[in-house]
């Protein structure tokens, strides 16, 4: 194993990236008024967009450990989002409170009071093997999208919470995009090499078994549903995180950013990046929201295509699924590593040269 | 030589259909014991009993003398027994070093925490673990293709690959369902070498199959069901002559002795 090759490879990845996301803010456009003022002030609409990217990569890094790793489906993730984003703003904004905490304390609210939800679903359908769990959370999705659309003294009803505080840490106050992009960036990027820590360990190969053969990691010592619930748990801890970012962010949520249709593009997103890999997630997350800022634009524009997300991501899926049913990710990097093997003829020291097309 | 497994009238009901019909043996510790019979004896459930997969609906399982027929599999895992499967059953997504190190799953350490921030020697636990594993794929002769995916091994060494996984559970019983089927002459030749340095090393062997010859040849003790009854057990010369033997595996039933 060459492990030192490795790690600086890592490293040298990690410095890149580094520099990327640092210089971003500058590079983006901005109208000469907007230059004009401190680059923490700057607002622009594409770093709007890529906070919003961030914050999906969370939401389908967390789906992509429990479906692409663990094998477990969830078809009502988005409850787990809009949980963690409900809970923040009802705690920081809601009507029916006099009080109203800080954001930062509402955040870590939120993500335990979604935990110890998914806690009591996860419990009795993964101790069940085949697709329980999947018909649970369709059924708990529905269940939070009404409660969210009919509760309207705590939750707003349909028209949602508006005037959710900026969050703030000590005197520094999230108020602007740059400061947004900077904050989600490094949450999605802490969040990646979190899950991909794990993958790589003795609970991730735990995870990795369960899909393979439930039999087989039971018989070998893997506390089956334990681990489940477990990954369970986590993906939508993750999902609560991301809904208090998505909350404190843009400020006002309705119940339409958690209802059915994202908890399918949550699915859509790791489909098309690729199951079980975390930088699947990451690009699925990106291509599926950028299709919908531009379908949304497009919507605005000829008001035929208004609602065709349901049609674009139907489509998408199949077509994933026929054309590169290992997503885009790997699907590409196949194709990459095909191209660049041919030219450039690897050392000697792997054995097998069939075993050439994998890493 | 004490026993290591005992199981008492072990009955095991699958709706209506009766697979195991009150069964009782023993397996003796550092032997090698072969349970074998026609096909639809009740082996296989009898082996899911041992390890877990399902519970007997009657009677009970002894291990070293305490119950574990209650005990669900991955706990039975932990008291010490291992097993293959018949449809091998490997993980697929993995490479064959990680499947090893699945088994190394209770020898090994490391929690959500350690495992997310790589802190209190998760590094180092994680190389130990890939050493240990390491040891069991040279004991099996796999250790040249660790890294490549479990699924792309031939046939013959995913049955190795499952029994080095097993075998790195560290267990005092290992339970081989049908490792020789399919095989080639010269990997049945290679499986009973390896069957043999397994007892070596002290690991009491349970192995069912269907190869006669190769049970046979090996085994120190040989149990037989038919319709999920236990009809004859003895070492292979005695069973072999036994009538009730030869009946049920030529479908006769001999007069005044009937299988059911």
């Amino acid at each position: 194993m060459k492990r030192s090759a490795f790690f600086s490879s890592t490293l040298c990845w990690a410095l890149v990236g580094l520099v990327a996301i640092a210089v971003t803010p500058l590079l983006v456009h901005y109208d000469i008024e907007e230059l004009k003022k401190p680059l923490l002030e700057r607002q622009s609409y594409l770093l709007h967009v890529l906070s919003l990217i961030s914050i999906y990569t969370i939401l389908a890094v967390g789906l992509n450990l429990l479906m692409g790793y663990a094998g477990q489906v969830s078809l009502g993730h988005a409850a787990f989002y809009g949980l963690g984003a409900y809970t923040s703003a009802i705690l920081t904004a809601g009507p029916s409170l006099a009080q109203h905490l800080s954001p930062l304390l509402a955040l870590p609210i939120g993500i335990v009071l979604t935990a110890a939800v998914a806690l009591l679903i996860g419990m009795p359908c993964l101790r069940l093997r085949g697709h329980y769990l999947a018909m649970a959370t369709l059924g708990f999705g529905w269940i939070v999208y009404i409660v969210m659309r009919q509760w309207s003294n705590v939750t707003g009803g349909i028209s949602g919470l508006t005037d959710i505080p900026k969050l703030a840490v000590g005197g520094l106050v999230f108020d602007s995009d740059v400061k947004w992009f900077y904050l989600t960036v490094v949450s999605a990027v802490l969040t990646m090499v979190l899950s991909a820590n794990i993958i790589r360990s003795r609970v991730g190969r735990a995870l990795r078994a369960l899909h393979g053969s439930e039999n087989a990691a039971a018989t070998l010592g893997v506390n089956v549903a334990y681990y489940k619930v477990l990954v369970f748990v986590i993906a939508a801890a993750l999902a609560a995180f991301a809904g208090s970012l998505y909350a404190h962010k843009v400020n006002f949520i309705s119940p339409n950013s958690f209802g059915f249709l994202i908890s399918v593009e949550l699915v859509v997103m790791v489909v098309v990046g690729g199951m079980a890999s975390v930088w699947g997630a990451v690009v699925g997350a990106t291509t599926i929201t950028l299709l919908f800022e531009w379908l949304a634009d497009l919507g605005q524009e000829y008001p035929a295509f208004q609602d065709m997300n349901g049609v674009a991501y139907g489509l998408i899926l199949v077509v994933v699924m026929v054309f590169l049913p290992a997503g885009l990710t790997v699907g590409t990097r196949d194709l990459l590593l095909r191209w660049f093997r041919r030219r450039r003829p690897v050392p000697v020291p792997q054995p097998a040269p069939r075993e050439v097309t994998r890493v | 030589m004490s026993i290591l497994l005992e199981a008492g009238k072990v009955r095991k009901i699958f709706g209506g259909l009766v697979a195991v019909n009150g069964a009782s043996f023993t397996v003796r510790a550092e032997q090698i014991t072969a349970l074998i019979g026609p096909n639809g004896a009740g082996k296989t459930t009898m082996l899911n009993m041992i390890s877990g997969v399902f519970p007997p609906t009657d009677g009970w399982i002894h291990l070293s003398r305490k119950p574990i027929h209650h005990l669900p599999p991955h706990k039975i895992s932990a008291r010490g027994i291992a097993r293959t499967f018949q449809q091998v059953e490997l993980f697929a997504n993995m490479t064959v070093l990680e499947n090893v190190m699945v088994g190394r799953h209770l020898r090994s350490r490391g929690n959500l925490f350690t495992a997310a921030t790589r802190l209190g020697g998760a590094n180092r636990e994680e190389r130990r673990t890939a050493n240990d594993a390491m040891t069991y794929l040279e004991m099996v002769g796999l250790a040249e293709v660790a890294g490549e995916d479990a699924a792309d091994l031939p046939f013959g060494r995913q049955r190795l690959l499952e029994i080095a996984r097993a075998l790195a559970t560290e267990p005092y019983l290992l339970l081989l369902d049908e490792a020789a089927s399919a095989l080639s002459t010269r990997e049945k030749k290679d499986l009973v070498e390896l069957i043999f340095r397994i007892r070596q090393s002290g690991v009491t062997i349970f192995l069912v199959d269907h190869d006669m010859d190769l049970v046979m040849d090996i085994s120190d003790h040989v149990i037989v069901l038919d319709h999920g009854e236990k009809i004859a057990e003895g070492t292979p010369a005695v069973v072999q002559r036994d009538e009730r033997v030869i009946a049920a595996y030529l479908g006769e039933e001999p007069v005044g002795k009937s299988g059911e």
